[in-house]
């Protein structure tokens, strides 16, 4: 992440991470998660479930942030994210 | 980090509020009500409220459908006849929050004067109006809150009626607390839920939210998810704005904020006190069937 001034407590910042569940059957690929997703972490897939619509993938797991704006905004339920202890420190200057 | 082999195995997080044995839902794909259900769960949550302590009355429409996915004391009400339930209710149990969820059609056409009483009775609720401007469930015909122009299965042509516009209708008829906000907004949805029910009196909050199969189809706007990308470009954000101004025109920009917030006594409030000064000590105030009176 690129910051335009480093903040002073730069080493007891933590970004959360988040891990993501999506409950394939019951998504009915409106695309909702993917497009708002803040950090472009989804992508609807090109597998189908077996009503023929096109579950989201995850293609940047490591970006997750956990805002959990996905599972609000998904209307189906079918998607949801469990925040995940990191150890790392991972603001960049 | 991938996503979990043990995905299926952990539950969603709304599971605990949702009657699960009817999930998956019956709206369509890039429906946006689904989206106002976790508005309303997670508005719940975050207030801590007693889930035995909520009741949810919807009336009829795919907005009517909420009442029967919610894991609260929740009842699916006649036609326009939500908000009457609703005041019994409440009337039979006040300690209760009583929330009406339904949508335009219901609401404010065939329940239009049950609309305005309540709120000029200021009884003490919550009402979540999802405006999708249209009569969905029925097959697309046009509702009293249908843009002018805006095409409809029974205004092929063009809808040549003026819509109402609700938190005009809502704050002139009396409403406590008045908000608009769209199912893109919804972080702001759910903290403006939250508000309403933790407010004392006729709360109202309107929800722009996306019908794919007919509004969105019969005026060529292509998906659900197109309506959310219109929101994102077109909601303008005005706390406070002047309701007189937050018409909704075809395809226009849609004033959204918390418009209204004021304190009144309420219906039943003024029911004991009116009585009390009739009949002084000998009367003793309303509480509910489930108090001690
Ligand atoms: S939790 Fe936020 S960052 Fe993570 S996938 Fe969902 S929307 Fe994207
Ligand atoms: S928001 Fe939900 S239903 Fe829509 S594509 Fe994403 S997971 Fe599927
Ligand atoms: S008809 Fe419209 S409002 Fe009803 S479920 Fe389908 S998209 Fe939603």
């Amino acid at each position: 992440m690129k910051l335009w001034r480093t903040p002073l407590d730069v080493d007891k910042l933590k970004i959360p991470r988040g891990e993501l569940h999506i409950i394939k059957e019951r998504c009915k690929g409106c695309g909702f998660c993917v497009q708002y997703c803040p950090k472009g972490v989804l992508k609807l897939s090109d597998e189908f479930n077996s009503k023929g619509y096109h579950p989201p993938e995850v293609v940047k797991p490591d970006e997750c942030v956990n805002c959990d704006l996905c599972e609000m905004l998904c209307p189906d339920f079918a998607i949801f994210c469990v925040r995940v202890e990191t150890e790392e420190k991972e603001v960049a200057n | 980090m991938s996503v979990s082999a043990n995905q299926m195995t952990e539950e969603h997080p709304m599971e605990k509020l949702l009657r699960m044995d009817r999930i998956p839902h019956i709206w369509c794909p890039t429906c946006g009500l689904g989206t106002t259900v976790t508005a309303l769960a997670t508005a719940i949550d975050d207030l801590k409220l007693n889930y035995d302590n909520i009741a949810v009355v919807s009336g009829i429409g795919c907005t009517g459908r909420v009442a029967g996915y919610m894991k609260l004391d929740s009842f699916h009400t006649t036609h326009g006849r939500a908000i009457p339930f609703a005041v019994g209710l409440h009337i039979a149990r006040p300690e209760m929050k009583t929330i009406v969820f339904s949508g335009d059609g219901d609401l404010v056409s065939i329940g239009g004067n049950h609309f305005i009483h309540t709120a000029r009775r200021n009884v003490d609720m919550t009402v979540i109006c999802v405006n999708n401007f249209i009569y969905a469930m029925t097959g697309g015909q046009v509702a009293p809150t249908t843009p002018l122009t805006a095409r409809s299965s029974t205004s092929p042509y063009g809808n040549y009626e003026h819509p109402f516009n609700l938190p005009r209708l809502a704050a002139s008829s009396g409403a406590t607390y008045v908000a608009r906000w769209t199912a893109l907004h919804v972080r702001r949805l759910t903290q403006a839920i939250a508000e309403a029910i933790s407010k004392k009196g006729f709360s109202f909050v309107e929800v722009i939210a996306p019908c794919s199969t007919l509004y969105a189809r019969l005026n060529k706007l292509g998906s659900g998810l197109d309506l959310m990308k219109f929101y994102h470009d077109n909601a303008v954000i005005k706390h406070g704005a002047d309701v007189n101004e937050v018409d909704i025109d075809f395809q226009s920009k849609i004033i959204v904020g918390k418009f209204v917030d004021i304190e009144k006594p309420t219906y039943l409030e003024c029911l004991n006190e009116g009585n009390e000064r009739v009949l002084g000590d000998k009367y003793k105030p309303w509480g509910g069937c489930n108090g001690d009176n």
